[in-house]
């Protein structure tokens, strides 16, 4: 069993955390993976993706290749849009619909949205909007990735524990936060699929 | 034993401290900037007082190092691909002198240039420099390499250079460690002439190190990690470097592989096992991250023969990263691409931070400059290079760490003006400091402008080793203290700011202006690290 996810965002979104937590949970259940990341530059508000491939048997390639990914998740649309590439004909394409605007030419919203209802397989979630609600408005990211464990063969307990060792360093409170954006992320997602 | 999660960088930087190093010397720079984080971070060596500071640059890096060798310690250097051009002097000579203690250099090449000015490929520093060069294809290899490259130095009597790239570097997967071995104990090098590259002496050095090439030859040939796998379908015989291996394989993940190939990640190219592949198949196809290096010396060795495809006749596109969809169009598996990108998504460049000082301090020179046209200013590697991009477009150059104040003397010289040279507090520490060095010998008439936001940015906000002491460093190169003028980059104090500009465009000789204000991200950085300590 082979799932190849593209994350998507912008630099300074938490892909690198999200990144982190998959890694970690994946390598609980024991899983093969490579997860890359986006580094210098490009972090500076600059787009960043980073490729995580797991799999029961063994990974090669540190990229996936163009149509071959199973999962898309993005933290912004437009960067959502831009992988587009990396997706399979079947896949699955999750993302936060509200859009990080540090750009003087952002597209349209309407415009977004319309490229977004075009593909077969898209899950659209407003994390911002949730993570306002729950009081913690930096935790969209680990919304997201909650709504990612429902698409993945990786167990809650991993992910807790990814989340636990990810957050260790800033407190009790601020993982538990994280538990509960994760849990709130993975319910919207069962819910809506 | 369970795998842990290591970047590539870490898995590195993990294995070198499990070698026993007693140091780290390095410069930042992205790829690499990982690797001396991650000692700098780790308990393991802190407990073993393994020194790990930033070094001014690459130079001084890889001569400290060279020296920790000498004294019989092994020492790790690190820098990114453009880094290893400020330590060439060193470096190329430390393959003459020798080591004592293991040195291992590792260098992160940037092909698809992620970060970095060029797409250098380290790999020919290593065969010019006459060394043995390991290129690791995964986070485990890393791990492997690094651990037994300071092994290799020692018998070797060589530094050893560990290449690594942008995607090796920063992916992360699970590493298997190994036993930790205790530092070595001091001990001078056994020749007292080994270190002395005097001419008399450096003939000898000389003359040892090509003796050794042809130990260096066979090891390759008898490594581990180069070798033959055969397959059954011969018109096709594929050499893979390094991360080539891995894509490679990806192209045929699902199936048996058909052709004979071999994998090299140990240099010298290892010839006779490319030799028996050659004589399997009709033709060869090369797969390696970087330039042409294998490919190269495939036409030297059989360039009469059979025909040898890669980057160089086109069958891999020779700019930019290797990826599996470049290696499976090279053997001819096409992959569908369902989706492409809309229309309407804009590219996203990095930015400025907002509230940045650096926005401060050029939107004031932009306007003090703005009667003389553009083109006036020279810039250096660094957030505030930034300032090419819209909205600024101000910067014309940004070449190498140094040389905003180097070219714009040069321009000076020719009669330019006004020449202003923009660059950071590290990079002033790093190569800034003997232009400035040039300019006021000459009394150039040109204005040195050190953006000092304390920080290191660009790699993620470590210490420039001119912290706290630039205006010392300026006085102490001849700077008059009247034309030394610091102020705070805040939007309030703009028209002060125009005006200590003007003044000193105006001034006939070396000024310099410091804007001095902390970098946003290096605080946010410097209390999250105060936080976990
Ligand atoms: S990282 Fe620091 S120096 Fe760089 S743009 Fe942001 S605030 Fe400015």
């Amino acid at each position: 069993m082979k799932t190849d996810v593209i994350l998507a965002g912008v630099g300074g979104q938490g892909i690198l955390s999200m990144g982190a937590i998959i890694g970690l949970a994946a390598l609980e259940e024991g899983l093969h993976l490579k997860q890359s990341e986006t580094h210098g530059m490009s972090q500076r508000g600059g787009a960043v993706v980073s490729h995580v491939r797991l799999s029961d048997r063994s990974v090669y390639a540190d990229l996936i290749h163009h149509g071959q990914a199973d999962l898309i998740l993005a933290v912004e649309p437009m960067e959502a849009l831009r992988q587009l590439p990396f997706l399979k004909k079947d896949g699955y394409l999750i993302t936060n619909t509200d859009p990080f605007t540090n750009l003087p030419n952002y597209p349209e919203i309407g415009k977004i949205q319309e490229a977004l209802d075009q593909l077969p397989k898209v899950l659209k979630i407003d994390a911002t909007d949730l993570a306002r609600d729950i009081g913690h408005a930096k935790s969209s990211n680990i919304i997201m990735l909650g709504a990612l464990s429902a698409f993945v063969h990786i167990s809650v307990q991993s992910f807790e524990k990814g989340i636990e060792t990810v957050f260790a360093g800033k407190g009790e409170d601020v993982v538990e936060f994280n538990k509960q954006a994760f849990h709130l992320g993975r319910k919207v997602a069962l819910t809506t699929v | 034993m369970k795998p842990e999660l290591f970047l590539g960088n870490e898995a590195v930087a993990q294995a070198a401290i499990d070698a026993g190093i007693s140091g780290v010397y390095a410069y930042p720079g992205t790829p690499s900037t990982e690797i001396t984080e991650y000692i700098q971070q780790s308990k393991q060596a802190l407990d073993r007082q393994v020194r790990c500071n930033w070094s001014a640059n690459e130079k001084t890096a890889y001569e400290a190092a060279l020296g920790m060798s000498y004294a019989g310690k092994r020492a790790l250097v690190c820098m990114k691909q453009v880094g290893l051009n400020v330590a060439a002097d060193v470096f190329i000579n430390s393959a003459i002198t020798g080591v004592n203690g293991g040195l291992v250099l590792a260098v992160a090449d940037d092909p698809g240039m992620h970060s970095s000015q060029n797409e250098q490929d380290s790999r020919f520093y290593g065969k010019f420099a006459m060394i043995p060069v390991l290129e690791p294809s995964n986070q485990q290899e890393s791990y492997n390499m690094a651990y037994e490259a300071f092994q290799l130095s020692e018998q070797s009597q060589l530094p050893v250079m560990l290449r690594l790239t942008t995607r090796l570097s920063h992916t992360r997967s699970g590493v298997l460690r190994r036993e930790v071995l205790q530092p070595k104990s001091l001990k001078l090098p056994q020749s007292s002439k080994q270190f002395l590259l005097l001419p008399i002496f450096a003939r000898k050095n000389y003359r040892h190190l090509l003796e050794k090439q042809d130990l260096l030859q066979e090891w390759a040939e008898q490594s581990k990690y180069n070798f033959f796998r055969d397959g059954a379908d011969k018109s096709l015989g594929v050499v893979c470097c390094g991360l080539g291996w891995n894509y490679f394989q990806e192209v045929f993940a699902d199936s048996e592989i058909p052709y004979p190939r071999v994998k090299i990640s140990q240099y010298p190219v290892p010839v006779s096992i490319i030799r028996k592949l050659e004589e399997l198949c009709d033709e060869l196809l090369v797969v390696e991250e970087g330039y042409p290096l294998v490919e190269e010396q495939l036409h030297d060795f059989f360039g009469k023969g059979k025909p040898v495809h890669g980057k160089l006749d086109g069958t891999i596109d020779r700019q930019g990263e290797l990826t599996t969809d470049k290696v499976g169009r090279a053997l001819a598996v096409i992959y569908d691409e369902p989706f492409s990108v809309p229309e309407c998504v804009v590219p996203r460049p990095p930015s400025f931070c907002m509230g940045c000082g650096h926005v401060d301090a050029f939107k004031a020179l932009d306007e003090a400059i703005a009667s003389y046209g553009a083109g006036h200013i020279f810039s250096d590697i660094g957030c505030y290079a930034l300032a090419a991009l819209p909205p600024f477009e101000s910067i014309y150059t940004c070449v190498d760490m140094g040389a905003s104040i180097t070219m714009a003397k040069g321009a000076a010289d020719a009669g330019f003006f006004p020449a202003i040279a923009v660059l950071g507090d590290s990079t002033f520490a790093h190569s800034g400091i003997t232009g400035l060095l040039d300019a006021v010998n000459e009394k150039t008439n040109m204005l040195i402008v050190i953006s000092d936001n304390q920080s290191v940015s660009m790699t993620g906000g470590q210490d420039s080793a001119a912290k706290d002491i630039i205006e010392t460093i300026c006085v102490g190169l001849g700077v008059d203290t009247r034309h030394i003028r610091v102020f705070v980059p805040l939007k309030k104090n703009h028209e002060e700011m125009v005006q200590i500009f003007k003044e000193e465009i105006e001034f006939e000789g070396v000024s310099v202006v410091i804007p001095r204000r902390e970098c946003l991200q290096k605080a946010m950085w410097r209390m999250k690290r105060n936080k976990t300590k």
